[in-house]
Parts: C-alpha cells; structure tokens; sequence
C-alpha cells in the first residue's frame, strides 16, 4: 500500500456562529471568529489517497487527474467564496476547519471511490500554518 | 462523527545529551556532538493531533482556547527557555527528543478531553522529527 498525497490551496471567508445560540453565547465561545462580518484563511488542503501502484503506469492515481476532481468539486465552489453563505454544507453547520474537513471528504471520497484503483485515506486542512484539521472517514 | 484537530507550537531550550550508565568515552560515541558538556539548545515545533468527537453545536473537537491554556501550563512554561536536564522528568531519562516526545504526550494526556491525544510530533529541526501516540499504539505496533 502507498500513499499519495496532493496539495491544493484556496482562499475563503467565514465566520462561526450558531443560531440556536443568543449573540453573547456565540461571542463567549467563538470569541472574534464570531465577527458577523466574517473574515478569511488561506488554507491548505492535502488530500491522501493509498492504494498499490498500478504495474504498467506505477501510479497509485495519476495525479492529474487528482488535481482535476480537487479543482472541480471542491476549489471551484470553495476558493475566493464566503463558505457560510455561498457552500451549501454550511448553511446550518459551523465553518471549523474539523467541519471543512469532514465537508471535504464528503466532496472527494465519491469520484476518488468511482474511480477504482485507490481509496481516499485522509483529508487535512490547514487554517493557519500553525492549525489544522484532518478526517480519516468513518462515523 | 469523529476528525482531528492540530496545532503546532514553539519553544526554545537546551540540553545535552548524556547518561551516566556508559563511560564518557561512550557517551561521546553515542551521542557525539550533543554530549558537549556545556550543552545545547534548539527551537523545538511541537505539534498535537487531538481526536474524538465534533462536537454538534461548536462543530469543534476541541476548544483551541482550553488547548492553548493547557500546553501553555503544562509544557511551555515547563521547557521553553529552559535546561531539559535539569527537569525533574530528565533527571533519570536521557532528554533525547523522542523522551521528549513521550514526556510531553503524558503532561498532557487527560487534559484535551472529550477528545484523545492521539498524536505529539516534535521537531528538534527542520529535518528531524520524532513522533509518540502512546502506549497503546507502542504495545499494537510491538505485537505486530
């Protein structure tokens, strides 16, 4: 088994509210990422998909390909968008990296899966340099 | 629904690396340069992978906030800008990275909860790193 890993990177607004809450709740536990105004990452995703190299191509997946589904279902709704208002799987959940994560996996792990050969293993996103969140599948 | 989150932090501080089981002539083929007797020092990254549940309401694994407070009780006003050796946890126990690692791992372990450590990275430079995820993956990874 060998793992493939690509990068990709975007750039989105955001901000973390939850409307079952009153506005002080929201501001105690979000604290400034509650500005209503939003505000913005560039972030990183690494997408790791295994599976054994293919004996003719020694391709695990040829990562043109990876970089096209990359592009199509996940960079053309998300790079230079506001995730809360215009990404549909955050109308009613919170944008946490652990959330874009799992929303991710939920994009790719489809087409990577319809395509045979390898599995999607990992997503990770980093927010900041310093922060990141990653989804392995599973409940 | 289960994902991790992580974070990476700095500290800075020195140490040396000597055990008093083998010769000074041993020590020094051991441990080569890091056997100088005045020691010395790195700036370490130490990264935490933190799993478990997301939680429904804050979409969060873990509060950033209460992740920060610990490490910074725990371990950052522990070792940044400190000698290793010189800490209770290094005085029988050589202050390699990969101890570090692991005595970093049990400072905080327990304190992230609902979710687990499930992983302490630490970067002594930019080219060598050590990771530690616990006993329990060491005993799974020595039965396989």
């Amino acid at each position: 088994m060998v793992f493939l890993t690509r990068r990709a990177t975007f750039s989105a607004s955001h901000y973390y509210w939850n409307e079952a809450w009153p506005a002080e709740k929201n501001a105690d536990v979000f604290g400034r990422c509650a500005n209503r105004n939003g505000h913005g990452h560039n972030y990183t995703l690494e997408v790791t998909v295994a599976g054994r190299p293919d004996p003719v191509t020694g391709f695990v997946v040829d990562l043109k390909w990876l970089k096209d589904v990359i592009e199509h279902q996940v960079l053309s709704a998300y790079d230079h968008h506001h995730l809360n208002l215009e990404v549909p799987e955050f109308a009613a959940k919170v944008p946490t990296t652990e959330n874009i994560a799992i929303a991710i996996w939920g994009r790719l792990e489809p087409a990577v899966t319809a395509a045979g050969g390898a599995r999607l293993d990992r997503v990770r996103v980093y927010e900041t340099p310093e922060i990141f969140a990653e989804f392995r599948g599973g409940a | 629904m289960n994902a991790c989150f992580g974070r990476r932090y700095m500290m800075s501080a020195s140490h040396r690396l000597h055990t008093d089981a083998l010769s000074a002539e041993e020590n020094r083929a051991a441990y080569g340069k890091c056997n100088n007797p005045h020691g010395h020092g790195h700036n370490y990254v130490v990264e935490l992978l933190a799993c478990g549940p997301v939680d429904p309401e804050t979409g969060m694994v873990v509060d950033l906030a209460a992740m920060d407070e610990a490490v910074q009780l725990r371990v950052l006003d522990r070792f940044d800008h400190a000698n290793l050796n010189l800490d209770p946890l290094f005085t029988q126990t050589v202050p390699t990275t990969e101890n570090l690692c692991k005595a970093v791992y049990q400072l905080l372990a327990g304190s992230l909860a609902p979710a687990h450590l499930e992983h302490v990275r630490v970067e002594e430079t930019e080219n060598n790193f050590f990771e530690y995820r616990g006993e329990a993956f060491a005993s799974r990874a020595q039965a396989s």
